[in-house]
Parts: C-alpha cells; sequence; structure tokens
C-alpha cells in the first residue's frame, strides 16, 4: 500500500498544496515507482487519498506520456526523434538501436530488460543523439557507446538476480 | 562582457547558494524588500524587459496587472521547457539556480504572493530534485518562509513535476495540470493575474524571464536598458541546434544579427551552405538564408518583420542538404502528437496535415494534397483557443512559400478532373472521424 510506504512522503506532498486534488500527479509517479507502472490499484490508491473518483485518476494518467499504462523493460529506454536530433542522425540511431537489440519501435525484449520507443523533444538537442533511461539523460550518444551501455546494463541486471536468488 | 544569465560559464558552481551569495546573491531581494511592492513594479516595468517564454509581453505590466486583494496569490515559473530546439531554461535550472530562486521571489514580493510552485518538466527529474535541494538552503537562510527578510511577507516555494506534455506549457494548461485537472488550455478572459490557480491572482513566468529580475533590481532600469536595443532591451539566450558546428546556449545582448550568432556558433557544420533558420523552434516560420535574414538583428520587431518569431531564441539551423517536406513532416508529428484534442481545428487539423504531408513524403499523393494542406493549415489559423493551433500551421505555410517546388517534385502533376474528388474526400472523412 502506497500510504504505508510513503508516510512521510504523502504527507509532505498534500502539505504542498491547498487542494488534495493537485497531489494526484505527484501520487502517481510514487504508485508507479512502487508497481512498476501505473497499475489499476495504483490508481484506486491514489483516488482514495486524493478523495475522488478513479476515473478522473485514469484520465490523468492517461493524458500524460510519463505514466506508463502497461509494464515496461527493466530499461526503459526513450530516444528523442524530433526535429533537431533527427537533423543530426537520430532517427538512424533509433533504427540501428531497435536492429541490435532485434525488436520492433515501441516493443520490449524478451528477456524483459529493454523496452524502446521514440519520444519527442527532451531538451537536449546540443547533445543529440541522446535518450532518457528510467529517468535519466544520457547524451551524446553514437552505437559504439550504445552497445557499451546495453552490456553494462545487462551485466547489472545479471548480477541483480544473482543477488536476489543468492 | 560577463554573462549576466549564463553566468556558470564565469563562475564554476554559481547554482549554489555558497556561492551566489559570494557572488553579491540575493543582493537584488534584500533591496527589493527595502522598497514597496509597487516600487519595485515600476523598475521592472521601466526596464522593459520582455518575457523570454515566447510571447516577449511586458513583464512589468504583467505584474501590475494583479489586483491588490487580500487572500492567497501566486506565481508560477514556467519550466516545462518542451519547445523543440529550446534548452535554456535547464542550464538555468540546472547552473544558476539561486538567480532563478531570488528572481521568483522578487516577482513574489511584488505581486505580495503567498506560494511560488516552479512547474518544472517531468524529463527534468533529477534536476527538479536539485532545485528542491537549493530551495531548502535559500529557506535555510531566511528567504522562504515567514516574515522574510524581517518584512512581514511571508511566502513558500515547491516544485510540481509535470509528466510529458507540451501542452502543459501553455500557461492556462499549467494551471490547470497543478490543479490536478486535465492539462488543458481554458477559455480567457478571466486572465490568470485575476483568476489564475485555484481561482486566485497569478503570475506566470518563464525561467529566463525570472533569471533578469535580479540584476534589474540591483543595477536598475536604466543599466538594463542599454543592453541590446530600445524596444528588445537586455540579454537573451539562444540556443543553437540542428545543423551548427557548435550547437549550444549563447548569451548575447538582443541586437545581433543572425550572421554574428551563426558565426559565434562555428557556422553551419561540415562548411555546408545555410538553407533555412528555425528562430524559435518548430512553433515560427521557417526562414530562408538569405542575406537578407542573416543581416536582419536578432529582436523581437525584426525578427517579427521578416514574417517569423524571435519567440524562445531556439535556433534551429538547416543546411543545404535539409529535404524540406521531410522537416515539414517532422514539425507536424510533433504538433498532432502534442494537440491537447480540445478544439476541432487544431485537433483534425493537425492530424490531416500529417495524415497528407506523409502521403506527400511517401510519394502517394498529387499536387492537389499540397494544396489541401495549404488550405487546412490556413483554414486552422486564428479558431483555436491557445496559440498551438496557430503553431502548426506555421512549418507547413512557411515551408510552402519558400521551397513549394520540393514539394512539388514529391507528387505527380494531375488533371483538374482527378483534382476535384480528391479535395472532397477528405473533408467527408473529416466529419465523419
Ligand atoms: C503550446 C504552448 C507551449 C508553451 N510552452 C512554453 C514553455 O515550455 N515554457 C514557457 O516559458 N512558455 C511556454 N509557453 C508560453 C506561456 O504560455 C507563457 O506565455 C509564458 O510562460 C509566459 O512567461 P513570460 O511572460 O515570462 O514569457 C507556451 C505557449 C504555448 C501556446
Ligand atoms: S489549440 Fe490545440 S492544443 Fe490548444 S487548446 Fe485547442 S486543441 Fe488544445
Amino acid at each position: 500500500m502506497l500510504k504505508d510506504k510513503y508516510a512521510e512522503q504523502i504527507t509532505k506532498i498534500f502539505a504542498k498544496y491547498p487542494d488534495k486534488r493537485s497531489a494526484i500527479m505527484p501520487l502517481l509517479y510514487l504508485a508507479q515507482e512502487h508497481y512498476g507502472y501505473v497499475s489499476p490499484e495504483g490508481i484506486n490508491e491514489v483516488a482514495e487519498l486524493c478523495e475522488i473518483d478513479p476515473t478522473q485518476v485514469k484520465s490523468i494518467a492517461g493524458f500524460y506520456t510519463m505514466y506508463r499504462e502497461t509494464p515496461k523493460g527493466k530499461y526503459w529506454l526513450q530516444v528523442c526523434t524530433d526535429l533537431p536530433c533527427a537533423l543530426v542522425g537520430a532517427d538512424k540511431f533509433y533504427h540501428d538501436l531497435l536492429d541490435y537489440l532485434g525488436i520492433q519501435d515501441g516493443d520490449t525484449t524478451p528477456d524483459g530488460l529493454f523496452t524502446v520507443e521514440h519520444v519527442m523533444c527532451l531538451a537536449a538537442c546540443d547533445r543529440a543523439p541522446m535518450l532518457q533511461c528510467n529517468f535519466r539523460y544520457v547524451e551524446n550518444l553514437d552505437m559504439e557507446k550504445m552497445k557499451a551501455l546495453i552490456e553494462q546494463w545487462r551485466a547489472e541486471a545479471a548480477a541483480e538476480a544473482q543477488a536476489s536468488s543468492d | 562582457m560577463p554573462n549576466i544569465l549564463l553566468r556558470d560559464q564565469d563562475v564554476p558552481n554559481i547554482g549554489t547558494y555558497e556561492v551566489y551569495v559570494q557572488h553579491g546573491g540575493y543582493e537584488g531581494l534584500r533591496k527589493a524588500l527595502s522598497m514597496s511592492p509597487k516600487e519595485v513594479i515600476a523598475v521592472v516595468k521601466d526596464s522593459n524587459l520582455r518575457g523570454r517564454g515566447g510571447a516577449g509581453f511586458s513583464t512589468g505590466m504583467k505584474w501590475s496587472f494583479v489586483p491588490d486583494v487580500d487572500g492567497p496569490k501566486y506565481v508560477v515559473v514556467n519550466a516545462d521547457e518542451s519547445e523543440p530546439g529550446t534548452f535554456k531554461d535547464r542550464q538555468i535550472l540546472e547552473k544558476n539556480t539561486q538567480q532563478l530562486i531570488e528572481g521568483a521571489l522578487i516577482c513574489a514580493y511584488a505581486i505580495q504572493a503567498s506560494t511560488i510552485y516552479v512547474y518544472v518538466r517531468g524529463e527534468f527529474w533529477d534536476i527538479g530534485f536539485q532545485l528542491e535541494r537549493e530551495i531548502e538552503k535559500a529557506r535555510a537562510a531566511g528567504w522562504i518562509g515567514q516574515n522574510i527578510g524581517g518584512s512581514n511577507w511571508s511566502c513558500e516555494m515547491y516544485v510540481h513535476w509535470g509528466a510529458g506534455a507540451y501542452i502543459c506549457g501553455e500557461e492556462s494548461a499549467m494551471l490547470n495540470s497543478i490543479e490536478g485537472k486535465l492539462g488543458q488550455p481554458r477559455v480567457r478572459p478571466p486572465f490568470p493575474a485575476v483568476s489564475g490557480l485555484y481561482g486566485r491572482p497569478t503570475v506566470i513566468n518563464n525561467v529566463e524571464t525570472l533569471a533578469n529580475v535580479p540584476p534589474i533590481i540591483v543595477n536598475g532600469a536604466a543599466w538594463y536598458k542599454s543592453i541590446g536595443t530600445e524596444k528588445s532591451p537586455g540579454p537573451k539566450i539562444f540556443c543553437m541546434s540542428g545543423h551548427i558546428a557548435k550547437p549550444g546556449n549563447y548569451e548575447l545582448p538582443l541586437g545581433k544579427t543572425f550572421r554574428e550568432l551563426i558565426e559565434l556558433a562555428g557556422g553551419v557544420r561540415g562548411g555546408k551552405k545555410l538553407k533555412a533558420i528555425l528562430p524559435s523552434g518548430a512553433s515560427g516560420p521557417l526562414l530562408p538564408g538569405t542575406d537578407k535574414v542573416l543581416d536582419t538583428p536578432l529582436t523581437y520587431e525584426d525578427v517579427a518583420a521578416l514574417g517569423s518569431t524571435l519567440g524562445s531564441a531556439s535556433v534551429i539551423i538547416l543546411d543545404e542538404d535539409t529535404d524540406m517536406v521531410w522537416a515539414t513532416l517532422k514539425m507536424i508529428k510533433f504538433f498532432r502528437h502534442e494537440s491537447c484534442g480540445k478544439c476541432t481545428p487544431c485537433r483534425e487539423g493537425t492530424y490531416w496535415l500529417e495524415q497528407r504531408l506523409k502521403a506527400i513524403y511517401e510519394r502517394r499523393a498529387t499536387r492537389a494534397d499540397v494544396e489541401l494542406i495549404e488550405s487546412v493549415a490556413k483554414q486552422m489559423q486564428g479558431k483555436s483557443l491557445c496559440a498551438l493551433g496557430d503553431f502548426a500551421t506555421s512549418p507547413v505555410l512557411s515551408a510552402l512559400k519558400y521551397w513549394r517546388d520540393e514539394f512539388y517534385a514529391y507528387v505527380e502533376p494531375v488533371k483538374t478532373t482527378v483534382r476535384a474528388p480528391a479535395r472532397k474526400a477528405v473533408p467527408v472523412a473529416m466529419a465523419g472521424d
């Protein structure tokens, strides 16, 4: 339950606003962190905390691109392919990345590690090609750097899996 | 000249409270607190600082519209920065954080606001937390909270993260978003200065606008007006991207020319010839890379006289090899994705522009489609609730104005008999959509 796990954070969030409804967005981020995506349970809990109807919370979640409505890969890679990035090769970079992972636009690798999507401008146009991995920017990329990162993330995930099975 | 906004380029770690106060930080707020709120507004008005979020509206004037009433008033800092090609506010938020906090506080004092919300685009996740840490330092130093600087004015400051929606950069959509409603623009009037956040008087300013305020208060309006031009005073950050040798942010006084700016950023990448300039991201009309354009001063009025806008000064450079149909389609895809769907002309118009442009780009179209996108774009103009509906038309109309033949080159010439039904077909499909 969000209200037990994040009790202190939730109190702080409500203190920021004169109206409970304003807490929907920050609480949706907590729900996403807890459930891995904005799950039906998450929606209901946020609605209960904000004392509003779950369908309203669901419509807010659906309006924004940063709330995941379905589970994503462990590494959620969002590549900017908007005009400024595309002028310096972001489209090719995006397709090379998909090919390298052997998946299609928006898909997740079968091992559940990587989801690759293309997104609109991320305000990093001077450091293209770039992507956002789970809310962190990775900039000035090329495929060589990307391959090294993918290996690093695979090793990281394997080490975590190992540690949790021990 | 030392940078006034990109001070991180001159002073390492200026964004942290400790370093900021060693370099004159909070002198502006201290001075403002010794003045009456009305006097503060008068100085900002006199400086003729114009909003850096795109529209270039007088900041002092905007503040003066807030009525002198009891009860809560709000300042909302627009840190949603989502215009393709714009990454200036990010540098201020990350590297000159305290100057923004101080500017927002001076604004809040001037309108006697009780709370400041900084609306940070969700993708600036870590930057938002860093901003929160600097806010806490300012609070610990007594600049935020109760009875600030010994005055009887109290004010809080919070960060609110967006979650990925360009439209929330539009000020009234931003207010709805903070209120936990759908991030769609509101009908105006009433204007936010009278009835904004939670129905209370509210000022919304861009990050860069507010970063200008502390030096204005410290050095005075006359000093500020000595920088830039009469109608467009002050320094401005130009975001250089696309086919440019040295992409990045450049601070210049307003009034330098496109040529000077491009030279400063190393010229067109790979020594190529310049084809086109987008002076204000995807939202302002394209300009051809002619001598006339290159010698135009970068001011609100001069760029407007060319038929484009200075906007947020996110300058995207397109070289001679750029396919203008491709570039136009990219921009339309952006607007189709970001239209909030509230108004029919914008929602349906962006959909059909993308659909027909894609057909042109994929060589599945006819000349009639080129005329059609022009007519759709023209019919969208001035028919929507917010400026996005107009922004979306500018790539199409400006590309057709200067590079029409490139569009024709993608399509086969058609006989008039084919043209008529093709024109009719689309409006019918639109209505049933
Ligand atoms: C679709 C749309 C998107 C906008 N996005 C931004 C933005 O990301 N940042 C910004 O400061 N202003 C943006 N604006 C302009 C704001 O509505 C508003 O004019 C601005 O924040 C006012 O601040 P200023 O007077 O300091 O420029 C946008 C406007 C529209 C119509
Ligand atoms: S013009 Fe477009 S983005 Fe603006 S309110 Fe209407 S539908 Fe929404």
